[in-house]
């Protein structure tokens, strides 16, 4: 899940999702969008993969190695918490 | 959006990045003009509120103007030195909100920090606010200011900030401007203790990857090409000092000759939108050689205005960080010559 000082909305102004920590703005693609709305500290990587591959027809393996990209970028930017 | 709640403050550092003229406690804005203020920026899309100062918390409306920001959507962050922070006012910015709080420590240990604070007691006051951070499920970031008095601490520094649970370090070199350049040749760090610094960093990084995120932000004096001086001139930032001048760096008011706009008279929008202060050094088309036509004007927007004004006398120089900079010889020098003459306490009373 994202960690505690980490926040995840949408931004009218811009109209984009943004992930908030000090001093960092980002703003997640819409297939980093599809994996942060899936996050919920609960789901595992792997469960997160099977609902987004199920949900855009796409092969599973290339979903979970982008799932696993996207959040290990993030782990590493202390932006995410196991 | 940095909003300097107050220009007070218990500590004394001698690089605080307020001006050399404070503004008085009677001239702060009320809480309904912070209100105002933290839903104007909003509404054109501001995404994070930084409470700074001076010491944000010697307010008492500091709880309800952070409850203010999380309700109208901004990220908040608390700038503080933490020596008053108190377990019940720990509950009531939580309670409010917070997101996230950054102490600042002057070294890692009473001995070297007080003195440099300016305060008796501080870092002991420091370390225990740290925990309270921690106890109350916030995320913390050690600020570490870093300079030539304090630099042989910096391992240890890096240490206290993994002790106290912090997720994040901000391993900063002193920015020379404000009281900083005031005491530059106090402070400036020598170039073999620039050094030794980044090894230190990158190691840590290593160690501690997963751990602890180190954030480092290296002196310009030793540079060869420019930051982007907040990302370049009011493009993402903006501050609001305690009387409620709308500056597009905290720094701006050392540039002559600029009128900075008050948000008691327009909107944070329009002055945005408009102000001649933010428009003066807007994108690209202000600039002269070497910066005009340069393949990285849109990366560093040349540099720093006030430290091209400090160390050449024309804001609108390209910053003698940059090596392509005329002046760039002339800044390497004067860091050279500053760092290894003044050594003691005794030149440090000269400068000031
Ligand atoms: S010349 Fe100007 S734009 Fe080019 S690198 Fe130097 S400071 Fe940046
Ligand atoms: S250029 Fe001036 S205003 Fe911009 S960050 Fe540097 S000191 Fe601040």
């Amino acid at each position: 899940m994202l960690s505690r000082h980490v926040r995840f909305r949408f931004d009218e102004a811009r109209d984009c999702h943004v992930l908030l920590a000090p001093e960092r703005v980002i703003m997640p693609d819409p297939i980093a969008v599809a994996i942060l709305e899936r996050c919920d500290g609960v789901a595992s990587v792997g469960s997160i993969a099977d609902d987004l591959a199920a949900h855009y027809a796409a092969p599973r393996a290339a979903v979970l190695a982008d799932c696993l990209e996207m959040l290990n970028d993030l782990a590493a930017k202390g932006m995410i918490a196991s | 959006m940095l909003m300097e709640l107050t220009h007070r403050c218990p500590l004394k550092c001698p690089y605080c990045s307020n001006p050399l003229a404070l503004d008085r406690a009677r001239d702060e804005l009320d809480t309904a003009t912070w209100k105002r203020v933290i839903s104007e920026a909003a509404a054109i899309g501001t995404l994070q509120g930084h409470f700074s100062g001076g010491e944000p918390m010697v307010r008492d409306d500091l709880a309800e103007l952070v409850g203010h920001a999380r309700a109208e959507g901004l990220y908040t962050n608390l700038i503080t030195s933490a020596v008053l922070l108190t377990a019940s006012r720990m509950t009531e910015l939580a309670q409010a909100g917070l997101d996230h709080v950054q102490i600042s420590f002057q070294g890692a240990d009473a001995e070297v920090a007080d003195p440099i604070a300016g305060l008796r007691n501080a870092h002991a006051k420091k370390i225990a606010a740290a925990k309270l951070v921690r106890e109350a499920g916030l995320a913390l970031t050690v600020n570490a200011v870093v300079h030539r008095r304090n630099l042989h601490q910096l391992p240890a520094m890096i240490e206290l900030a993994v002790e106290a649970g912090a997720q994040r370090i901000e391993v900063a070199h002193v920015q020379y401007y404000g009281w900083a350049l005031k005491n530059r040749a106090a402070l400036i760090p020598t170039r073999a203790q620039l050094d030794e610094a980044t090894i230190i960093v990158e190691a840590a990084r290593t160690r501690l990857n997963g751990i602890l995120t180190i954030d480092y932000v290296v002196p310009d004096y030793y540079a060869s090409r420019p930051k982007a001086c907040m990302g370049g001139w009011a493009r993402r930032f903006f501050n609001i000092t305690p009387s409620g001048k709308m500056l597009p760096c905290h720094a701006a008011e050392t540039l002559p000759g600029l009128r900075f706009e008050r948000v008691t008279d327009r909107s944070v929008g329009e002055i945005w939108a408009d102000s001649p202060a933010f428009e003066v050094y807007r994108g690209t088309a202000w600039m002269a050689p070497p910066c005009q036509g340069c393949p990285r004007a849109e990366i560093d927007w040349g540099g720093c205005r006030c430290q091209a004004l400090a160390l050449t006398g024309d804001a609108a120089a390209t910053d003698p960080a940059c090596g392509l900079s005329p002046n760039h010889a002339l800044m390497a020098a004067l860091a050279v010559a500053e760092s290894t003459a003044a050594i003691d306490d005794f030149a440090y009373r000269m400068i000031s």
